[in-house]
């Protein structure tokens, strides 16, 4: 048995401790926000919060989960993350949509650490994200809207 | 009232106007609301963005929907990949009923081609060729104003007013002189008993209050939570996951397979063999890969594909030694490069490209009493039903189609042969329908069981006279017919010619006397299907690149090269001259930076880029700023026009620099996005896009920004450094 905590929620789960958390998410817990794109920790589609870092969840084993706290797109709920989604949403940011899950919780994660990222900083926090859509312009500009509301006292 | 007599009596203009040019505003299209069984009366886990009605009470037609909640359910019969079309068709009923935007949902349309065809494509029901509001802009604007007709003729006969004196707006009925409103859903159970009207009145583009206007996106909010749903994220009760074992070569058959550890695994249901491969089915992705890796298949290679990249490119240029079928044959294309002053030549060679959507491929399909149901990023209904029916022996109207969202498609989900359905329908005839089936690829499966944007080679001559004006133009193409066996091959290959292959070649705009293209189709075992853009993906940067080339050796500037030859083409010329004012063309850059300026049309869209690039001192490049200028008629959602322009750009700029897929000894080579790299966030330059003003008919936006962004490079890097590029993705010579 694996015990995992996700979102707050606590989850017994009878799988094999080398499932990625990516499944255990989406297929035994049943929360599909994070998507598949890759397997291989190359796209982001995939990305959680474990303790507050970013991770690529389809290629971290249920077990190194354990005891630790997981945080997905739909767990989402600090002022930051809220920005963020209130930015996405402002800009139209989305296309598909598959990969934003990931690019929100990478997002939030940069904002929390920098709330004034330069170019450069969201470069090198964003670029393990993959866009095929290549919303990249705007999810640019979305980060910067969501730390200009952040700084302006919050909610858009 | 005023205003409101100028409404009546502009629209009567309107269809008066329209019925003299033939228009067709006769009441033909209008589908009288559909039976319950035919109607998609409620939305379930398959209906993408709906929202459950409860209450239906007013369906006139098979696009629209108006509960006595007053929400608006606008039924799309085009798929939702990303491109914009539930918020672009949405947009166009709304507009004719006066909703109020806040009012309208969105729900995929069933697989029905009596109901939703792509009227650009007959009895067809699928998504492409940057067709969805083309062929829409009218059925939607007529199936919103037929609603409003009988809204308005409810709440005329309720009142006891004249309906003539009724005004909509922003959701509400209203009757000035007595004082009465009513939202739509208070009129909706009158409004279902009025007449269907045989001829409805559509507004003048100055009354337009949405379209044209900034008309925020239906999918954000849940693709920004993580509640959108995609074929993915589809469970249904019992339902098993299965992954399949693929040829390694195309075209090798299963001799033998070992399943006896894969069945040990705890959660797997079943192994079964189907056409082309080994299915595992289980409880969930990860014991079915697990399950797939211990299987132990060997593979009948006898007669399969097992050549490569290399080897085919030598094979092309063999080819290209020979006349093809004829796509045009202008003037004296081979009496002129004979007499020509200077006779200029280029080559260009293009790889195999992978759709890489960020969503692999998948399908759910259950079989039930009625046929069978399938979930799906569905993108080509008709085709799809067919070929499923086909191998489960049902009739096509048997096969029910959740049309969900799609994790991007860039062409890859209307395939030709229905690949990754049909092969869901084997595995779930195989085990007898005992369970629902979710068929997962990986991203492995994505990218090395086809299909691929075919590999091209081109081969162009010029014929110039002593002053440098061009007498001649001779282009010849060589590469796989994508449409040879798809459903359009009947229309789209003539006398040996894939249109799709030398579009964006054959029709030239350039102002040249003597214009000769042809075409060479080799028969391969590859699987080739159309890529974003389609023949413009390898067209556009061959006639661009080499129309530079033509402007250096006249010692004119390329802009300026340009318009002289572009004179009978205004569209063309409009989004040049944009792009060219707004970027700053002929303003000095610093030493190692270049500008480059491409012009294309495609989807009878018109497409201009200028890319500036930085060349670096250890010879990588950067691309820093593109812009962009595009007329595609009414822009009826600008941000949308500029969302598929950066986007469509972007993707077109992945091919520029790095993607290819390349085949050795039969096997591709590539397998994720390690190998298969794409562009991404510190890659991606500047962009502005600019819109021309028009009220020509809209034109498609999801696919004519891709092509031009190469050849735009390209030329800025010529003009960076000096050389010239032959292939893609770009590769400066060190």
């Amino acid at each position: 048995m694996i015990e995992l905590s996700i979102n707050g929620t606590r989850h017994q789960l009878d799988v094999d401790s080398d499932m990625p958390l990516l499944w255990a998410i989406r297929d035994v817990i049943g929360l599909t926000g994070t998507k598949y794109g890759c397997g291989m920790a190359q796209c982001g589609a995939c990305t959680v919060h474990l303790d507050g870092e970013v991770i690529r969840s389809c290629v971290t084993p249920v077990a190194d989960a354990q005891g630790k706290q997981v945080t997905t797109i739909e767990g989402l709920d600090s002022g930051v993350a809220k920005a963020v989604q209130a930015a996405w949403e402002k800009l139209d940011v989305v296309q598909c949509g598959y990969c934003q899950s990931g690019q929100i919780m990478t997002a939030v994660k940069l904002l929390g650490d920098n709330p004034h990222p330069s170019d450069q900083d969201i470069n090198t926090a964003m670029t393990g994200n993959i866009c095929r859509c290549n919303t990249y312009v705007r999810i640019r500009a979305a980060i910067k809207e969501a730390s200009r509301m952040l700084v302006s006292g919050g909610r858009p | 009232m005023s205003q409101q007599k100028k409404f009546a009596v502009s629209r009567r203009q309107f269809l008066i106007k329209s019925l003299s040019a033939g228009a067709g505003l006769t009441l033909g299209v209008y589908l009288p609301a559909c039976s319950r069984e035919q109607a998609p009366t409620e939305a379930g886990p398959g209906k993408a963005g709906g929202e459950v009605v409860t209450d239906v009470t007013f369906e006139p037609n098979a696009f629209v929907r108006i509960g006595s909640d007053s929400r608006v359910t606008v039924i799309i019969k085009h798929l939702e990949m990303g491109q914009g079309t539930f918020t672009g068709l949405a947009t166009l009923v709304a507009e004719e009923l006066d909703a109020s935007w806040s009012q309208i949902d969105t729900e995929g349309a069933p697989a029905n081609a009596k109901l939703y065809n792509n009227r650009f494509w007959g009895a067809v029901q699928g998504t492409g060729g940057s067709t969805a509001i083309a062929n829409s802009y009218e059925q939607m604007r007529k199936a919103g104003a037929a609603a409003r007709h009988m809204l308005v003729e409810a709440a005329a006969s309720k009142w006891g007013v004249s309906a003539s004196e009724i005004q909509v707006r922003d959701g509400v009925v209203s009757h000035a002189g007595s004082g009465r409103m009513a939202r739509f859903g208070e009129l909706a159970g009158l409004a279902a008993k009025q007449a269907v009207p045989e001829g409805v009145f559509l507004k003048d583009p100055d009354e337009f209050r949405l379209i044209g206007r900034h008309v925020p996106r239906k999918d954000s909010r849940s693709k920004t939570n993580g509640t959108a749903v995609y074929t993915q994220d589809i469970r249904l009760p019992g339902m098993q996951t299965a992954l399949v074992a693929h040829a390694p070569r195309f075209g090798a058959r299963v001799k033998s397979f070992d399943a006896a550890a894969a069945e040990k695994i705890k959660g797997v249901s079943g192994v079964v063999q189907i056409p082309g491969g080994v299915a595992v089915l289980a409880s969930d992705f990860w014991t079915a890969k697990k399950a797939r890796d211990a299987l132990r298949v060997e593979w009948d290679e006898s007669g399969v594909f097992s050549s490569g990249s290399s080897e085919l490119m030598d094979e092309y240029k063999e080819l290209a030694k020979t006349p093809g079928a004829v796509a045009r044959n202008d003037g004296d294309v081979a009496g002129s490069l004979k007499t020509a002053d200077t006779v200029l030549q280029a080559s260009f060679e293009f790889p195999f490209l992978a759709h890489a959507a960020m969503e692999p491929m998948n399908c759910v399909i259950q079989l039930n009493d009625d046929g069978c149901e399938i979930w799906n990023g569905e993108q080509f209904q008709t085709p799809d039903q067919n070929a499923v029916a086909a191998v489960l022996g049902i009739k096509p109207d048997q096969v029910s189609i959740n049309m969900l969202f799609a994790g991007g498609s860039f062409g890859r989900r209307a395939n030709p042969q229905s690949d990754y359905l049909v092969e869901a329908a084997h595995i779930v005839k195989a085990i007898n329908g005992k369970s629902p089936v979710k068929l997962v690829w990986t991203r492995e499966d994505d990218m090395q069981a086809g299909y691929y944007r075919p590999m091209y080679y081109h081969q162009l001559k010029a014929g110039l006279d002593n002053e440098g004006g061009v007498l001649a133009w001779q282009h010849r193409i060589v590469g796989q017919s994508i449409m040879a066996g798809s459903p359009f091959e009947g229309g789209l290959v003539k006398d040996g010619v894939d249109v799709t292959s030398v579009e964006g070649a054959s029709n030239l705009p350039y102002a040249i006397p003597s214009v000769a293209v042809d075409l060479h189709s080799p028969e391969l075992p590859v699987p080739v299907q159309w890529w974003r853009s389609v023949g413009s993906t390898h067209t556009a940067f061959a006639v661009e690149t080499f129309i530079d080339q033509l402007a250096e050796a006249a010692g004119k500037d390329p802009l300026q090269y340009r318009r002289s030859l572009l004179t009978k083409h205004p569209r063309h010329l409009g989004v040049l001259e944009l792009a060219a004012e707004k970027a700053g063309w002929g303003g000095a850059l610093p030493e190692g930076r270049g500008r480059g300026i491409a012009v294309h049309e495609s989807f009878n869209s018109f497409v201009a880029q200028v890319a500036e690039v930085t060349v670096k001192k250890d010879k990588t490049i950067s691309v820093d700023r593109v812009v962009i200028a595009v007329d595609c008629g009414v822009a009826v959602n600008p941000d949308v026009i500029r969302a598929q322009m950066e986007g469509g750009m972007g993707f077109g700029l992945s091919a520029a620099l790095s993607s290819e897929v390349t085949l050795e000894n039969g096997r591709v080579v590539q397998s994720n996005f390690h190998d298969y790299t794409v562009l991404r966030m510190n890659q991606m330059p500047e962009v502005e896009v600019h819109i021309v003003k028009s009220d020509q008919p809209p034109t498609g936006v999801g696919e004519p920004a891709t092509p031009v962004i190469a050849p735009a490079v390209a030329n800025a890097l010529s003009q960076a450094t000096g050389q010239r590029f032959d292939r893609l993705p770009l590769r400066l010579k060190v």
